[in-house]
């Protein structure tokens, strides 16, 4: 597998990024903040108005360093790519999948197996670490139903019972969450999903959390040759990178969760982090974001064994082998999308 | 035979991909994919002191170009040679432009030093067929430099030689049409490989991906 290089993340508002030969040099009115070395590079990632040259630019898109632009609170807003990466070939045959209902459903059940097996592992892992703190006939009631919902999930052709059964499956995962937040509790707790604007710490952290990931993923996608905005069980609809959050689904929760729970539970962020706005929406101050991106990169770094390549890979790079594994299952050269089946 | 369509033409430089491994082959020409490696980029160092195509030298009797365009429609490819000597010789061809006659030979840059299989010659024998058929002469010789050994080896090209640089060009057209990447064949030199992150050859010996599946779920 290829090596994991650096994600070179911005938060300092008004810097300007530009380039001195092999460097990007980030600077503030006059001062130079730093200077790294592009070689070492995957991507940059800026948050806030940050100017970038657009011989930078060019570099970047040269070597395949993505370029993204978000709002200070993790927005995506822009993105800079050089030319498409890969074939025509490989993509019309997505479109085709794409285009036909069943085929899209061969594919998109094993993201959602991915998503329903990841879920109950999570809580079966807990149940054991925290035996003691845990309501374990609770849990477990909820990992046999996720059992059942994964032998649906086997044999479904049809996307909208796909749909029902990840919904279901999705609410009970959800139903016990917040038991596995164990520390800080009166501060970080989880009564259900919200997002636009998260209303809550916990929803204040999946949803940024979620942002880095779809961020990684739809670069993962773009660099194997896909497009990442044509999907299988998330339909068209402009502007949305269908086929980011396909392969999302099987990586939330053992990707992005269970940062967040760790976060949590080590207390490497507090409630004095958090605003909460007038109308109740949560924001993240920056120290708080920036301690977030210091552990969500030390996490990408972590080794661990691909359940099916079975080769050793850091968690960074969890969302390019799952990428490349679908553009050669797209290609013909396996029998079904291998999910990443952690446990 | 019919000649190629220009919008068919392959890659001259990729008949060496296809010789070190179909799939790697594929994978660049077909698939478009590519990565460096340290080997690449000493490739592309080493061509760099040929890629000039403004510089044109006279020595004594030889003029030397670098970087010449050459194609052949009757084989379907097109490439550039990174450098041809043409040198006079009475029994040579008229150059427009030049006084005399001259024969030319190519030469071929390449990293490393010169290898115990024949892989480096199809591209050099493939760029000398083009300057026959641009040229209208027929050449017997050309030469492969090797930036390691900084050394220059004289390579005949026979007959045969040229009966395989054709067979193996039309099986890369072959493979281009149907727009096929072959599976892998594993083995030592995918470890010098820079694709080999994309292509993933150990996959394709594991097991089906149904059986991943099913025994992850009866855990």
């Amino acid at each position: 597998m290829k090596k994991l290089l650096n994600t070179l993340f911005v938060t300092t508002p008004d810097t300007y990024l530009s380039l001195d030969g092999e460097n990007i040099v980030i600077r503030r009115e006059e001062n130079i903040l730093g200077r790294y070395p592009l070689h070492n590079l995957e991507a940059v990632c800026t948050f806030g108005y940050a100017g970038v040259s657009p011989a930078l630019m060019g570099s970047c898109a040269e070597r395949s360093i993505g370029l993204t632009f978000m709002t200070r609170n993790g927005r995506f807003l822009a993105r800079v790519t050089g030319e498409s990466r890969g074939n025509v070939v490989l993509r019309k045959e997505q479109y085709r999948i794409s285009d036909a209902e069943r085929r899209s459903a061969l594919v998109a059940r094993n993201f959602i197996l991915g998503k329903i097996y990841n879920a109950k592992w999570i809580l079966e892992r807990a149940t054991r670490d925290y035996a003691l703190r845990l309501d374990i006939p609770r849990i477990k009631k909820v990992s046999a139903a996720l059992s059942e919902s994964m032998n649906l999930v086997h044999s479904v052709e049809d996307l909208d019972i796909l749909r029902g059964v990840e919904g279901s499956a999705a609410v009970q995962y959800n139903s016990v969450f917040d038991d596995l937040i164990l520390q800080q509790k009166e501060d970080f707790f989880f009564h259900g999903r919200n997002k636009r604007p998260p209303l809550d710490n916990v929803n204040a952290l999946l949803s940024f959390a979620y942002t880095l990931l779809s961020n990684d993923v739809r670069s993962a996608l773009e660099s194997v040759g896909l497009d990442a905005y044509v999907g299988f069980l998330h339909r068209d609809r402009p502007g949305r990178a269908s086929l980011a959050l396909d392969m999302m689904e099987e990586l939330r929760g053992v990707y992005a969760d269970r940062f967040v729970l760790s976060l949590i539970n080590k207390k490497l962020i507090n409630s004095k982090g958090f605003y909460r706005k007038e109308n109740g929406a949560v924001i993240m101050d920056d120290d708080t974001r920036k301690q977030v991106i210091k552990g969500w990169q030390e996490r990408k770094q972590e080794k661990i064994i691909h359940p099916y390549l079975n080769e050793k890979i850091s968690w960074g790079l969890v969302p390019y082998s799952q990428a490349l594994l679908l553009a050669r299952y797209i290609r013909g050269d396996l029998d079904e999308y291998p999910p990443f089946l952690w446990k | 035979m019919p000649d190629y369509n220009e919008d068919d033409y392959l890659l001259l430089s990729g008949i060496q991909h296809f010789n070190f491994c179909r799939r790697q082959w594929a994978l660049i020409h077909v698939e478009q994919q590519w990565e460096e490696n340290v080997r690449t980029l000493e490739g592309t160092y080493v061509h760099r002191i040929a890629d000039q195509p403004l510089l044109r030298e006279k020595r004594g009797n030889k003029l030397i170009v670098r970087a010449l365009p050459v194609h052949s429609g009757t084989l379907g490819i097109t490439g550039i040679c990174d450098v041809v000597e043409f040198v006079r010789d009475p029994a040579g061809i008229p150059l427009s432009g030049e006084e005399g006659l001259y024969f030319p030979y190519p030469v071929e840059y390449k990293r490393g030093k010169p290898k115990k299989n024949d892989s480096d010659r199809s591209q050099l024998i493939a760029q000398l067929m083009c300057l026959e058929e641009m040229l209208a002469c027929d050449l017997s010789l050309g030469y492969l430099y090797y930036n390691e050994t900084k050394h220059r080896v004289e390579v005949p090209v026979t007959l045969s030689d040229r009966e395989q640089v054709k067979a193996v060009l039309q099986e890369m057209h072959h493979y281009f049409t149907k727009k096929h990447t072959p599976k892998a064949k594993a083995g030592p030199h995918c470890q010098s490989c820079s694709l080999h992150n994309v292509c993933l050859p150990e996959m394709l010996k594991k097991r089906s991906v149904a059986s991943y599946i099913e025994s992850r779920l009866s855990e």
